[in-house]
């Protein structure tokens, strides 16, 4: 029978929804191990989240509500997760992959001296105790693994996971015992950038437009590649070689070390298809590449490819599908 | 000040990893290994705060075996003043890593840890936040602009998170852990080798830093990932777009 502890992840009053690839795999371990789950949300002004995480059936929701925790800070939220896994005796504990809580999950392992997998994509059964598979190797290797110890910890491709259905009853709702004046205060909070649009986060996106260097500034990266994400109601993504030049965010990179998406539709524009980008898209249902070297690699991934400069192709598809 | 890089021995970015056919690890032979870009870019942040008179000595840690001295050498070649080879010789997971630089952090007493973000083998990206958990330390991870501030008592991190940039300022001793777009690492120089080879390195026992570095994440056996098939190639828009919606059915 396993304890666990999903650690719910929001920005702005609002549950981020790779939060409930977490969920799901905390039922899948329980459906295998049996046992309960809890969540927690921890931060300031968190009544909407906490609401938002009703019906997941949930034992408990635990809140941590205090000022001192408005900022995302690890090494305060850290000891609140190792208190509420002590308090519960969790014995896992799983959050989302995401850069959240990639900086506090590993913090809060240490502090509970607790083995950690990044990156978890599928949960094997096994007599000798629950195995988790995990990606390694810029997505070259999946590796089988089992953590040893009395507490354990994951990270989740949100991807990997299909969204739970909500409709069990109503979780107890609880505030986590927790002295907040002891928390450390070594590190301060000072700005975000501001997200640069109203367009869908590529992590939770039906359909990602995503470009490569072959667009040469960020006026060409707008008008082509944010052009058709529009038309087709979709987020933005973009390789790392865009992002080093200064022509997109870094909060627009998918690959190995940026974002992972797994959506519907994947368009291409421009991109080579390095082992670091496909890392990041390529479980993907649908790819379609548009590039105009016939032998890029991408094209070894594409469902549908498409050799054609994309200073042409992509205006063509915007004229052509704004007018469906 | 003293900066402590850990570098870590991986097989370079540009090699394509195979899996050994009964799955017991990935194929080795014939495989370049290079120092980790992220920690090739810790060494030269670290480099640039000495030359900048920020720090006044940088100093490398590998943990592993013999062939890491390769590595400890490469970052010596950059630049770095004197390396020290943490022997381990059985496979170690990011939270006994984090042990053994804790137990090295205690011995050397550097005014931070600059190191990768993410080892680009195991892709962990945990090593950094443990170490820092561990010391009891604030931290800083995925940071892609590095200023030292207030006389160097603290450091102001733009770090990369999936919003965006956000900024954090952190109190020094600190663990700070780099994102590709903090700098270009420089190549070494020939000078720089020939210098390199005169650079202390010391060999330390695991045994005299941790007590206890068995992995709790035991891995059992290695798969190579569901291929993809190459689909078709279309021969226009048009087509692109009628079969986005009557064959695929995504639009
Ligand atoms: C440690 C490490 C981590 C990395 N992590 C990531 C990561 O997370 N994500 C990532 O994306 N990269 C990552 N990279 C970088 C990666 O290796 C590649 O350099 C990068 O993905 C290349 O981006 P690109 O495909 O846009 O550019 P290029 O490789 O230069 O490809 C541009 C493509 O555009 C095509 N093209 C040019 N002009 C046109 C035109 N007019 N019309 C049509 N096609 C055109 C070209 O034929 C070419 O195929 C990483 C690298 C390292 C070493
Ligand atoms: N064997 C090692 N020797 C030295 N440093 C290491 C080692 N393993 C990991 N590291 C450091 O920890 C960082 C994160 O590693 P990981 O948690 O494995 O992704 C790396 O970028 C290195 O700086």
């Amino acid at each position: 029978m396993a304890t666990l502890l999903v650690i719910a992840e929001h920005e702005r009053g609002q549950l981020k929804l790779a939060t409930e690839a977490a969920i799901a795999f905390a039922r899948q371990v329980i459906a295998v191990e049996g046992g309960t789950f809890h969540i927690l949300v921890a931060g300031e002004e968190i009544g909407r989240v906490v609401e938002r995480l009703q019906g997941h059936g949930a034992t408990s929701i635990l809140t941590a509500e205090n000022p001192a925790l408005k900022d995302p800070l690890a090494e305060r939220l850290a000891p609140v997760i190792a208190q509420a896994a002590r308090s519960l005796q969790a014995g896992l504990i799983v959050a989302a992959s995401t850069t959240f809580s990639k900086d506090i999950l590993p913090r809060a392992a240490a502090l509970l001296d607790a083995g950690m997998a990044s990156d978890v994509i599928a949960v094997v059964p096994d007599p000798s105790g629950t195995r988790f598979k995990r990606v390694l190797h810029a997505g070259n290797v999946i590796a089988l693994l089992r953590l040893e110890g009395s507490i354990r910890c994951v990270t989740v491709r949100s991807g990997a996971f299909a969204t739970p259905e909500r409709n069990a009853a109503p979780s107890a709702v609880a505030p986590l015992a927790m002295d907040y004046q002891s928390l450390p205060g070594s590190s301060t909070f000072v700005s975000r950038e501001e997200r640069p649009s109203g367009r869908p986060d590529a992590t939770e996106a039906r359909i990602v437009v995503s470009g490569g260097r072959a667009l040469k500034d960020s006026g060409d990266f707008e008008r082509l590649v944010g052009g058709l994400a529009d038309t087709l109601g979709a987020a933005v993504g973009s390789s790392r070689a865009l992002v080093d030049s200064g022509i997109t965010p870094n909060s627009l990179q998918i690959g190995q070390t940026g974002k992972v998406v797994a959506p519907e539709l994947y368009i291409a524009v421009g991109i080579s298809g390095a082992i670091q980008h496909m890392a990041g898209m390529k479980d993907t249902k649908i790819i379609v590449a548009i590039n105009k070297d016939p032998d890029a690699p991408i094209f070894e991934v594409a469902d549908y490819g498409l050799v054609a400069d994309v200073y042409q192709a992509v205006p063509e598809m915007i004229g052509k599908l704004s007018k469906r | 000040m003293k900066i402590l890089v850990p570098i870590k021995r991986v097989p370079d970015s540009d090699t394509r990893i195979r899996v050994k056919s009964d799955g017991s690890g990935i194929v080795t032979d014939g495989v370049k290994f290079s120092v980790n870009p992220f920690d090739a870019i810790a060494v030269e942040q670290a480099l640039r705060l000495k030359e900048s008179g920020a720090a006044t000595e940088v100093v490398l840690v590998s943990l592993g075996n013999e062939e890491c001295v390769e590595s400890l050498r490469v970052g010596l070649a950059m630049g770095a003043d004197r390396a020290v080879l943490v022997r381990v010789d059985t496979a170690l997971d990011s939270l006994g890593v984090a042990k053994l630089l804790a137990g090295l952090y205690r011995r050397e007493q550097p005014g931070f840890v600059l190191m990768g973000k993410q080892a680009i083998d195991d892709d962990s990206n945990q090593a950094g936040q443990m170490l820092a958990g561990l010391l009891g330390i604030g931290q800083a991870t995925f940071v892609s602009k590095l200023d030292l501030i207030e006389g160097g008592t603290r450091a102001r991190c733009g770090r990369e998170t999936d919003a965006g940039i956000e900024i954090v300022e952190v109190q020094l001793p600190a663990v700070i852990t780099t994102d590709l777009r903090l700098n270009e690492p420089r190549y070494v120089s020939l000078p720089g080798i020939m210098k390199a080879k005169k650079k202390p390195v010391e060999e330390l026992p695991a045994a005299e830093l941790a007590s206890d570095i068995t992995p709790r994440t035991q891995i059992l056996s290695f798969e190579a990932p569901a291929g993809r098939k190459a689909g078709v190639k279309v021969r226009s828009v048009d087509e692109l777009i009628d079969r986005l919606k009557n064959e695929a059915k995504v639009l």
